[in-house]
Order: structure tokens, then C-alpha cells, then sequence
């Protein structure tokens, strides 16, 4: 099976509460040096053939991320 | 006039959103999610709730549903769309509307009666109110955070794309207190409080929430009367017999 790992990111304009929030609880674990979190989504899709990289970027790009808001990289992998 | 709601696996508001449209005097017609046919319905609702559990993000996948290639096209050729909450994500994610809604900013679920302000009646959706008029209707969502770069928010406050914003406390961290907007056109509205649980004081905090249903009746029987008659102008003949020649 040939497997195309997907990264969506939100773009870096676009404020991530949640990662704020995982941020803010760093402290009760004792972590003080963490400038910042950001939470993303990994997507792994598993082409029943030869991993289509053209493919897997328009499954991005249409369905994956929202490019109004998101960021993402394609890559197969190794 | 026949008012479509459609309801995609998930959908919670619809049957509220179909008893608005009656409330208004329209005849609610019911779409389904899996049929590309439209039924014969002059205008559509987007109802709110979480279509296909909200996965990957909301809105994204009901975009794909068979009745949406159909409403997108509709849309793009002037038929009146509504999209509350949930309605208002797919429109973003259709791209019939700029913009998209992220995760409210302070993280918790928002459920009250929220003040807005109209700001754009020049839609099929809010010309029944007056500019700047405030209304209170519910407001409930997890993903109300209306975001846009400052270039679009600059260009849609410049063209008047803004129909309507919060007054008071934001309740999402929505960019501009942005509650509500519209497409260039003006027949497709997006708006995240939902104007269809305030129709009957009963079971709403106003009746403030008719407006926008009552709004694109009118906007039908405007759309519907003939062109005025305008002195001078000679209407073109329609097959016209030709002159036969003694």
C-alpha cells in the first residue's frame, strides 16, 4: 500500500485557540520555556496502487483544508 | 412562493426553519440532502445543526451533497439562499460566500439571545428591515468565528457586504463583530444567530427573526410584478406578423 500523508495547519495569521489553550496549561506541568503551540490535522491516505501525489494535492486543496484559513503539504511516504 | 429547507444528516433547525417560512406565508417545501432536485422552490434555506457530525470541519462535507451542486449553481444564477449557522459554514465552504468560521475564540459552546445590528437591507433576506435597526435573536454555536484577511473585511465593509453585526459582547471573537454577510449580489446571505427560533414569542425571545422570511417574499413579488410602463418607450414587437405588400 502506498501512503500520502497529508498536513493541514491553520495559516499563521489565523488565531488557534486551542493551541493557545494547550499553551496556557504547559505551566502546570512545570514547562515554562514553550513560546507557543499550534494544533494541526494529520491525514494519511492510503492509495490502493502507486501513491498519486497530483491526486492526494487535489484531495487536499478541494476537501482537506480550507485554503481560506489553512495551509497544508503533501508528501508520500517513505 | 415556495421556500426550500434542506436537511443533510445532522441537521437540527430545519423543521423550525420550514415553520418560519409558513409563519411568513410561504409554503415550506422539504429537501433532501441525497436529491439534486429542488422541487420547484423559489428560495432556499440552509438550516443549522451539524451536518455529517461536523467532521473534518464544518460545512465541509455537505458541501459535496448532491442538493448543493444543484443549490450552488441556483445561487450563482440569483435564487435566494439563507444560510443559518451550520447553513452559513457550507455557503462559506461552497464558496458562494467570503470568508470562513473557525472555533469560537474563547473555546466554549454559546448559547443565549444576542442583540445585532442590521447593517445591509439591500438583500433578498433583510430588505423588510431598516438600516442600523437592532434585533435580538438566539445565538448558539461552537465554530461562530467569523474570520477573513484584512483586505477581504476591508473590501466587504467597502461594498456593503456586512448585513449584520453583534452589539454588546461578541459572542464567537467573530473578526469585526461580524455576524452576518452577504455575496456581491445581494441573494445570498450567511448568518450565524438564527433568526428562526424568534417567529412567535412563545418559543422565542422576539418575533424579530420573521423578518429576514418575510423579507424574501417580498422580494419575490418584486421580482414577479412586470416592469413599469415607462413613457416613450416602445416595447419590442414579439413576432410581430409581417407586412405583406398589396
Amino acid at each position: 500500500m502506498a501512503r500520502v500523508v497529508v498536513d493541514v495547519m491553520l495559516k499563521p495569521e489565523i488565531l488557534d485557540p486551542q493551541g493557545q489553550a494547550v499553551a496556557n496549561a504547559l505551566p502546570r506541568l512545570g514547562v515554562s520555556d514553550v513560546a507557543s503551540v499550534r494544533i494541526g490535522r494529520r491525514v494519511e491516505i492510503d492509495f490502493s496502487g502507486e501513491a498519486d501525489l497530483d491526486r492526494a494535492k487535489e484531495i487536499a486543496d478541494k476537501l482537506l483544508a480550507n485554503p481560506v484559513i489553512e495551509d497544508y503539504t503533501v508528501r508520500v511516504e517513505q | 412562493m415556495k421556500i426550500g429547507v434542506v436537511t443533510f444528516p445532522g441537521s437540527l433547525d430545519d423543521g423550525d426553519a420550514a415553520r418560519a417560512a409558513r409563519y411568513a406565508g410561504a409554503e415550506a417545501v422539504r429537501l433532501w440532502h441525497a436529491d439534486p432536485d429542488l422541487h420547484g422552490v423559489d428560495a432556499v434555506v440552509l438550516p443549522g445543526g451539524f451536518s455529517y457530525g461536523d467532521y473534518l470541519r464544518c460545512g465541509a462535507i455537505a458541501r459535496f451533497a448532491p442538493v448543493m451542486e444543484t443549490i450552488t449553481k441556483a445561487a450563482n444564477d440569483g435564487l435566494p439562499v439563507l444560510g443559518i449557522c451550520n447553513g452559513f459554514q457550507i455557503l462559506c465552504e461552497a464558496h458562494l460566500l467570503p470568508g470562513a468560521l473557525t472555533r469560537n475564540q474563547h473555546l466554549h459552546f454559546r448559547n443565549r439571545d444576542q442583540r445585532i445590528q442590521i447593517e445591509n437591507t439591500q438583500t433578498a433576506w433583510t430588505r423588510d428591515f431598516t438600516g442600523s435597526q437592532e434585533i435580538v435573536i438566539p445565538v448558539k454555536n461552537g465554530e461562530g468565528c467569523y474570520v477573513g484577511s484584512p483586505e477581504l473585511l476591508d473590501q466587504l465593509e467597502a461594498d456593503g457586504q456586512i448585513v449584520a453585526r453583534y452589539v454588546g459582547e461578541n459572542p464567537n471573537g467573530s473578526m469585526r463583530d461580524i455576524a452576518a454577510v452577504r455575496n456581491e449580489a445581494g441573494n445570498v446571505v450567511g448568518i450565524m444567530p438564527h433568526p428562526e427560533h424568534a417567529i412567535d414569542l412563545l418559543t422565542g425571545p422576539s418575533t424579530d427573526g420573521l423578518g429576514f422570511f418575510t423579507s424574501v417574499l417580498k422580494a419575490y413579488a418584486a421580482a414577479s410584478v412586470p416592469a413599469p410602463y415607462q413613457p416613450g418607450v416602445v416595447p419590442p414587437a414579439e413576432d410581430a406578423p409581417e407586412e405583406v405588400e398589396a
